[in-house]
């Protein structure tokens, strides 16, 4: 059962975030801020080569070079040249090549480390890396996906023909079966392509043994100092217990640092050997070509239908680029991804293929919604395509096929069951706002006219599995962790409370949305709750930010906490009061008899009472606090109507998104400005995607785009302002009635992009454009329509 | 290495320097004005904006032998941290700030962009935050705080 948001608790409200005010006055505590004394600082020599053998490597000039303390290549490194593991093997015979922090003997991608060099500052330790020694000879390179799989050049040897894995998936009835009694079946090939998540926060990570004891402590730009805690010992060797990870202020992540880096492992590494703190934080160059990147799939996609439009079957087959080595969970990306290609739609087969394939690139992973994007991409343009084939109005085809209101929980063919949805509501709503009637109506006068900027409406009725993750369902994925998260509640006897938390905020808020959740249920201000998370030595259990898990799961866990909390402070509460727990109610921070309301104890008497323990009931413990480790029921699957108008000129090729309507349902909300917040940068990533990043190599491996001058992140101009409203469908498997909304965004808005560009197009003969759709692209497109045309009259 | 001498947030400041640094690095290495961060190494982010003599630059563009004898404003600068610059406030009521990190260059930017234009259209701001990348906010609510900044200065209608 969910329950009903009390508009008397702060729970539900858009309350300023208290993270502001230190952000906002530069009193922060980013990673490369900390400066310890005697602190050495790492400089990485890196490939410019995209596939090389190293046939020479000397550090030692590097020595002689001022202020310079020590260099390694992977010789000199020896045993603590530790490698990267992958967690996640999604099949048994799964290629994973052994992934060394620094290459040994062969680079494989631009960017990969070669050797590093520690000075004590990191201006001359940057200077000495032209004194390495060095010689290269260059391999050809595994650049495209498609040539990889036919074999010739290996990325790794023990991969054939450059494959990871194959991973087939099946579900309902036979595909085949299903498509020969269909009477459409539309056909498409597109390229998801590769991004770079671009957080603001250049990595940084600072590694310092500390004095006499063995504990070694490492801050680093990181969402999962918890699971790196377990990494990292499992890789170095050294003892968890006497490893503290700590994640200070970092800034955004977006899946980008939900890793464990080499750097990571080589600084922690090297303070251990010398005995003094390390330090490294890339430039932005370096983390365009050494933090993992997302999507890079090429989506092979099949959907077949009655001539009336009702959708039969859907058959994917993907080439999923993990580039040259695999990162924490790269394999497990396009498995999430899996789960949501047949999204909102019933329908009788699905029928899913995936090959991961290794190339001479940044490897890939997690990035802002990790697989989902993809699917909801192939799937929301499949369907446009579909549409227009059997000449229906897109948004009638998306209602024919969509689960009705009245059918949740439904389980998809996919074999997911969503708890709750309402897309008939989200949908009127997003079209109410967006006023389909007169932007159509515009749209037949500027195609009537031959009007030079022609109007496209783009649509995307999206849902997606976040909220990561029933730990057992993770574990028949064959992903090695849990999905679980905690909270601890201690009440302080000055009446203050501390929120001990598992998720690793970057951005989020949670230091806010938490406290309003302990406020609503302790009656506590929100103002007197301290958040503590991302440090393993204050919050020791947790499984970090990611996959829109920290509400969804973490809430869980945070509102039970506060409810355990409670039920002890019930019993304490009864011996003072001279009565039996069942005859107390709690409401408003305090505990009354029933009947009785003269006599009650504030809960923070009763955290009073616990500290002095001079007078508590037999067998009660001192001390005032909850905990709860929580495994989620089920993923969390928000959903909405996301609407584009986009006006294409048809002369230049140029596009501009004039009008956006995002309506999400993702059930209670705890802080609706954050929700919309999370919302808003969400669609400028998705945004971004569709209209202006990409990150390209050209036909040897080199990165073409690999700094911020020419990978292109939106810009205040290149965006409007948003129109965004929700719907509220409680989630029922989620005790707070939520869903997860750190992703929702950027799944649902580049196929609104992309279908309102061809839309705007299609009467030109335009059936697809590819990503980015830059103005080069656009107007090459229409070229090529306008040249088809003519070769038909012809 | 070459002396300089300048004012941060009210400070007179002295030292050398190699003529290479840049101005970034010396505020935040060697001032301690670590509220001023480093977003690229191509000055595109914007992150490192600050007011020199009263305009804003990127302090990654300019070397910090070309900041002798001037005045520097940092985040640190415009208010003490009790008292909140009206730009400050502007983003805190819209939420014009998620994880912080471009937050500095962005109100710096802002104020540069309130006293040249104190009732600027949405147009004007955004072109006027050009210079300045965010990757939380789609800046939408960028747009809202810098509006709301100029209604508390007393610009707006």
């Amino acid at each position: 059962m969910t329950e009903t948001i009390d508009t008397s608790t702060p729970l539900g409200r858009p309350i300023k975030r208290k993270e502001d005010a230190k952000l906002l006055h530069g009193r922060t505590n980013w990673t490369d801020n900390i400066q310890l004394p005697g602190t050495l600082h790492m400089a990485i020599l890196r490939s410019p080569y995209a596939h090389a053998k190293i046939t020479k490597l000397d550090v030692t000039p590097a020595l002689s070079r001022p202020n310079v303390i020590a260099a390694y290549g992977a010789d000199e490194l020896g045993d603590l040249n530790g490698s990267i593991p992958c967690v996640w093997p999604v099949v048994d015979d799964i290629v994973m090549p052994d992934f060394p922090s620094l290459a040994k003997g062969v680079v494989r991608h631009v960017g990969d480390c070669v050797a590093v060099v520690l000075a004590t500052d990191p201006v001359h330790a940057a200077d000495a890396l032209e004194a390495i020694e060095v010689d290269y000879e260059p391999l050809p390179a595994v650049v495209n996906m498609q040539d990889a799989i036919k074999g010739g050049t290996l990325v790794h040897e023990d991969a054939a023909n450059n494959v990871c894995y194959n991973y087939p998936f099946a579900t309902g009835e036979n595909y085949d079966d299903v498509k020969a009694k269909a009477d459409v079946v539309v056909t498409r090939q597109w390229a998801n392509q590769r991004l770079i998540p671009a957080f603001m926060e250049p990595r940084s990570v600072v590694a310092a043994p500390m004095g006499m004891s063995d504990e070694m402590t490492v801050w680093s730009s990181t969402q999962i100092p918890h699971v790196l805690r377990v990494l990292m010992a499992l890789v170095t060797g050294i003892p968890e217990n006497n490893l503290r990870i700590i994640a200070p202020d970092v800034g955004g992540g977006f899946g980008g640092k939900l890793q464990l880096y080499r750097e990571e492992v080589l600084v922690t590494q090297l303070a251990r050997k010398l005995g003094r703190p390390v330090k490294w934080t890339e430039t932005r160059s370096e983390d365009m070509v050494a933090t993992h990147h997302g999507r890079d799939h090429i989506q092979t996609i099949e959907i077949a239908a009655t001539k009336d439009g009702k959708i039969l079957g859907l058959k994917v087959h993907l080439l999923a680029d993990m580039g040259a080595y695999l990162q924490i969970i790269t394999p497990g990306i396009p498995i999430l991804g899996m789960f949501m290609y047949p999204a909102i739609y019933k329908m009788d087969a699905y029928d899913f293929h995936c090959t991961g394939v290794f190339t001479n690139k940044t490897p890939t992973d997690a990035y802002r919604g990790a697989g989902r994007p993809e699917a909801t991409y192939a799937i929301e343009r499949i369907v446009d395509e579909l549409a227009a084939e059997l000449d229906m109005d897109p948004m009638e085809l998306r209602k024919k096929n969509w689960i009705k209101h009245e059918e949740f929980p439904f389980t998809t063919v996919a074999g997911l069951t969503y708890d709750t949805g309402n897309y008939e509501a989200a949908t009127a709503k997003a079209l109410d706002l967006f006023g389909m009637d007169e932007l159509r109506a515009e749209q037949k006068r500027r195609r009537e006219s031959g009007d030079t900027v022609q109007l496209g409406i783009g649509i995307s009725t999206f849902t997606e599995m976040c909220g990561l993750a029933p730990s057992r369902t993770l574990g028949a994925l064959k992903y090695v962790a849990g999905g679980w998260e905690h909270a601890t509640i201690r009440m302080l006897p000055t009446g203050k409370v501390e929120l001990v938390t598992g998720t690793s905020p970057h951005g989020q808020g949670h230091e806010t949305a938490w406290s309003q959740i302990a406020s609503s249920i302790l009656g506590i201000p929100v103002e007197d709750i301290e958040v503590v998370h991302s440090d393993t030595g204050r919050a020791p259990y947790g499984m970090d930010t990611y996959g829109s898990r920290s509400l969804a799961v973490g809430g869980q866990a945070i509102k039970k906490a506060a409810e355990n909390l409670i039920e002890k402070a019930r019993i304490i509460a009864a011996h003072q009061l001279e009565c039996s727990p069942g005859d107390l109610e709690f409401v408003g921070g305090e505990f009354k008899v029933k009947g009785d309301p003269e006599k009650a104890q504030a809960i923070g008497a009763v955290a009073f009472e616990a500290f002095t323990a001079h007078n508590l009931p037999d067998g009660v413990e001192p001390t005032l606090q909850g905990e709860a480790t929580v495994d989620p029921e089920d993923f969390s699957y928000p959903h909405g109507t996301h609407l584009a108008a986009m006006e294409v000129d048809t002369e230049t090729g140029k596009v501009t998104l004039r009008k956006y309507v995002a309506v999400d349902d993702v059930g209670n909300q705890v802080n609706p400005m954050i929700v919309e917040g999370q919302v808003h940068g969400g669609l400028a990533q998705g945004i971004g995607q569709a209209l202006y990043e990409g990150a390209f190599y050209d036909e040897d491996g080199l990165p073409l785009n690999a700094n911020l001058s020419t990978y292109l992140i939106p810009a205040a101009p290149d965006l409007p302002s948003f129109i965004t409203d929700r719907t509220t469908t409680p989630s029922t498997t989620h005790p707070l009635g939520t869903k997860g909304v750190g992703e929702a965004g950027a799944i649902a808005s580049t196929p609104a992009i992309i279908n309102g560009i061809v839309d705007a197009l299609r009467p030109m003969g335009v059936t697809d454009v590819a990503m980015p759709a830059t103005p080069m692209t656009v107007w090459k497109t229409i070229q090529s329509a306008n040249q088809a045309a003519k070769g038909g009259q012809a | 290495m070459q002396h300089i001498s300048v004012n941060v947030d009210g400070t007179q400041y002295e030292g050398d320097v190699e003529p290479r640094t840049l101005l970034v690095h010396w505020l935040r290495n060697e001032v301690g004005k670590v509220g001023t961060v480093v977003g690229c190494d191509t000055s595109n982010c914007g992150a490192c904006t600050i007011l020199m003599n009263g305009r804003s630059v990127k302090s990654c563009s300019v070397l910090a032998v070309q900041a002798d004898g001037a005045s520097v404003t940092t985040i640190q600068g415009i208010s003490t941290g009790d008292d909140w610059h009206p730009v400050q406030t502007a983003f805190k009521e819209c939420h014009g700030l998620q994880c912080g990190y471009c937050t500095p260059g962005m109100v710096m930017s802002a104020i540069d962009l309130l006293g040249e234009n104190p009732n600027p259209s949405e147009a004007e701001i955004r072109e006027g935050l050009e210079g300045n990348l965010c990757r939380c906010t789609g800046y939408h609510n960028i747009v809202r705080s810098v509006e709301k900044a100029a209604e508390l200065m007393g610009g707006a209608k």
